[in-house]
């Protein structure tokens, strides 16, 4: 099954709630007033879209028709894919591991899949023919290693790892060491799940990261924020915190095969601007897929 | 501060429908949108927050809330005990089987935080005095097993495994005969994370649940989920029954709708928080905090509450009479102040007094040493001084600065003020006839 047959399947619970919903919405309304553009922000509340984008969005979308002297509420709904598209595609941009060494830092809130994203984003480059090796930086957690070394196994690729409970820089020095010596294109490092109101957490990431800048100055950087699309409002609180400790590149969004619609990713891309990079739709190492804005969008207003 | 913004707003929109004179059900509608709002910020399921409100208007118009004097705080203070009712007033504990051993089955989404949650139940519980038998039924994911057996481990807690070869309903049936061969009186089965629509892992779950009967099948819900939450709980239900719910990850910055939308949608009590990662990190559910939460309000509830208890609304209207008709004393004053000082930090409270805009304080300086001298001027004037102050002339000001331990000066200050006091009264009542700004340059005499 392609990626986008997994996606629609994915998202088919998602797009019949929403272009039912909007086609009822249509129907109901012989016009275009005020009423139905609050269903309609109600529809992308409902999508975790969040309140505020969604009466921004609803508000352009006024406003255009407006402009164009709209009456027909049908056209409604392509302008509002529209406008959707629109705040994706903005700077849109891909993982980048053209230059090598590139280091890929993987953070996150717990339980979001940064460990099982990893897997499946080495399976990826390593099918590019390229050199990559993990690290184990999530010293805390039960089992953490092993969980990361079974993907590493699985995959086929080299892990750099300590006991539990050492110094999570510590082992990024060693990793990096590591790749420097086998000539290593990537470096994926895992670290430890952590919300992102623990201050003293949040201090390690930037510790971690000082060690790949003074080990490795120059090389490429890729830090992902690892969300989990069934997380409401609260993301963009993570996206938030964890852009004030690490620069992120951008977002791997897990967990898009159930029916959670996702919607937190059009939040963030208004409000914070971090491009989505990745999505995951699966616990398989194939379940990995590039985010297009546009065949997401598709896909949900299919 | 997620409250204030939210009672401001409330407070705004009814001032504003007070102007119009009579309010209608559609005012009402407006007032209603506003807790529709932050209840859907706070990811409360979009229909689970219509339900609710249609369920608060009822009340909020039975009840005249919008007649009293603090209409916002009052629609607040609805909005969260009806919150509190829905999430269960009780405090909701796991039960036991009257023949053990006790089974329990963590189901829920993928790193919800089923596995950890095992381990702290099961430390917790053994506290309690049951001695438990954690069981490995995640045979999918990577090293879900080894992280079982570590956190068992940890606690010192006997972890049933037979590998990942087996399928988890054999793995499950030999758990319970261990158990009962080895004298364990409860047993926590953890399971694999899986969607909810998928049907061949949920089916998995149905046959575990048929051969060995759980007590208590627990749906581990991670707090921060959004308006998929219903989907979610509403399947797991329907598929299994479940018994309760616990709800992980509180320990960040989420507000936690997720938490009305699961106990809406199923009925099922939710039993304990997740507090953190350490496996002593849970406690009980308590509904109150999580209402408190879910609108963003910590303590300042009690704080209404506190407000409450001191003013009661006759006093509060007789006093707002007094202020109009110019009637008001210096016992009054007193009286006033006493009761402001029950209710602890005054710079807090004072934006709570009936009338008083809380934004307009924001200037005023409250000096409590200050305040507590101008009780002692007025507890040493006779009754016939304070209901007429116009009669304390040079002596009598002598005699009430002695009787008081303070100087002639504040006792001239304070009767000074207590008149610019009543001007500004007088000049507030006809303006906020007529202008929201009111109180920006008053000052209190203290
Ligand atoms: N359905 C689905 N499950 C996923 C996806 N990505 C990860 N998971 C599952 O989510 C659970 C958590 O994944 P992990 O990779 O361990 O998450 P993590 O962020 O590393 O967790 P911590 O290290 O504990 O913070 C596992 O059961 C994964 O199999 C996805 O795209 N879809
Ligand atoms: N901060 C915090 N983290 C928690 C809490 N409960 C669990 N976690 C973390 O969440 C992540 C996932 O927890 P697990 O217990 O592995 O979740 P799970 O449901 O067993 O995951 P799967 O088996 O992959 O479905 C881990 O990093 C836990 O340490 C909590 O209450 N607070
Ligand atoms: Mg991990
Ligand atoms: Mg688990």
């Amino acid at each position: 099954m392609g990626f986008f047959d997994r996606l629609k399947e994915g998202l088919q619970k998602t797009r019949k709630g929403i272009t039912e919903k909007i086609d009822q919405v249509l129907v109901s309304f012989g016009k275009i007033d005020d009423e139905l553009f609050e269903e309609l922000e109600e529809i992308l509340i409902t999508s975790d879209i969040g309140i505020e984008t969604s009466m921004k969005i609803i508000e352009d979308l006024k406003k255009k028709v407006k402009e164009n002297k709209l009456t027909d509420p049908s056209s409604i709904k392509k302008l509002l894919k529209e406008e959707l598209i629109q705040i994706l595609t903005e700077n849109e941009s891909e993982l980048n591991i053209a230059n090598s060494p590139c280091v890929i830092t993987v953070i996150g809130v717990n339980g979001v899949g940064k460990t099982t994203s990893i897997g499946k984003i080495a399976n990826l480059i390593k099918q590019k023919n390229k050199k990559v090796i993990m690290a184990a930086a999530d010293t805390f957690r039960a089992a953490a290693i092993d969980q990361l070394e079974i993907w590493a196994n699985r995959v086929g690729v080299d892990i750099i790892k300590q006991s539990e409970g050492s110094d999570p820089a510590a082992v990024v020095f060693d990793a990096v060491q590591a790749a420097k010596a086998r000539k290593i294109d990537v470096l994926i490092c895992d670290t430890a799940g952590r919300l992102h109101t623990k201050k003293n957490l949040m201090e390690e990431l930037k510790k971690v990261s000082k060690v790949i800048d003074r080990e490795l100055p120059g090389a490429a950087r890729e830090t992902l924020l690892v969300l989990d699309a069934t997380t409401g409002q609260n993301a963009i609180s993570q996206a938030k915190t964890f852009s004030e400790v690490a620069d992120i590149t951008g977002i791997v969004l897990t967990k898009l095969d159930g029916t959670a619609k996702g919607g937190i990713v059009i939040a963030i891309k208004s409000e914070l601007k971090i491009p989505v990079k990745l999505i995951g739709v699966g616990e398989k190492m194939e379940d990995l897929q590039r985010f297009d804005a546009k065949e997401f969008v598709e896909a949900l207003f299919e | 501060m997620v409250f204030e913004g939210l009672s401001n707003k409330l407070q705004d929109t009814i001032k504003k429908l007070r102007g119009a004179g009579r309010v209608s059900e559609k005012d009402v509608k407006e007032i209603m949108r506003e807790i529709k709002l932050a209840l859907l910020e706070a990811d409360v399921n979009f229909k689970v927050v219509k339900d609710f409100i249609s369920k608060i208007s009822e009340r909020a118009v039975g009840q005249d809330v919008l007649e009293s004097l603090t209409p916002g705080q009052q629609v607040i203070k609805i909005v969260h005990e009806e919150l509190i009712n829905l999430m269960g007033s009780e405090n909701s504990k796991v039960t036991f089987s009257p023949r053990p051993p006790t089974v329990y089955m963590m189901v829920g989404l993928q790193g919800s935080g089923k596995t950890t949650t095992s381990g702290k139940l099961a430390s917790l519980l053994r506290k309690q005095g049951k001695n438990p038998l954690l069981v490995a039924c995640d045979v999918y994911r990577p090293a879900a097993i080894k992280q079982l057996q570590v956190v068992g481990g940890q606690l010192n807690v006997p972890v049933f495994s037979i590998g990942d070869k087996l399928n988890p309903v054999d793995i499950a049936k030999a758990a319970l005969e261990h158990a009962k061969a080895k004298q364990h009186d409860l047993v926590i089965i953890d399971t694999a994370g899986r969607l909810h629509i998928d049907e061949e892992l949920m089916d998995e779950l149905l046959n575990i649940k048929s051969s060995v009967k759980p007590h208590e099948i627990l749906l581990v819900v991670d707090s921060m989920t959004g308006q998929d939450a219903v989907n979610v709980a509403e399947s797991f239900n329907e598929k299994l029954g479940i018994d309760g719910v616990v709800l992980t990850k509180l320990d960040g910055d989420t507000r936690g709708g997720a938490a009305l939308s699961v106990r809406h949608v199923t009925g099922k009590p939710i039993k304990f928080a997740g507090m953190g990662e350490k496996l002593s990190d849970i406690e009980p559910f308590h509904a109150d905090r999580m209402a408190s939460r879910i609108l963003g309000m910590g303590d300042v509830l009690s704080l209404i509450e506190k407000a409450q208890e001191a003013f009661d609304e006759k006093k509060a209207l007789e006093l707002e009479k007094k202020m109009r008709t110019q009637q008001f004393t210096l016992d009054d004053f007193l009286d006033q102040m006493q009761q402001l000082k029950k209710m602890g930090p005054l710079n807090e409270v004072l934006g709570m007094l009936p009338g008083v805009n809380a934004k307009a304080l924001q200037n005023v300086d409250v000096d409590e040493k200050k305040m507590g001298h101008v009780e002692a001027i007025i507890k040493s004037m006779t009754k016939h001084e304070r209901n007429d102050p116009g009669i304390i002339n040079g002596s009598r000001r002598k005699r009430i600065a002695a009787g008081s331990g303070t100087t002639i000066q504040e006792v001239n200050k304070l009767l000074k003020d207590f008149e610019e006091m009543k001007k500004m009264m007088k000049a507030m009542t006809e303006m906020t006839k007529h202008s929201k700004k009111g109180l920006g340059k008053f000052k209190m005499p203290f």
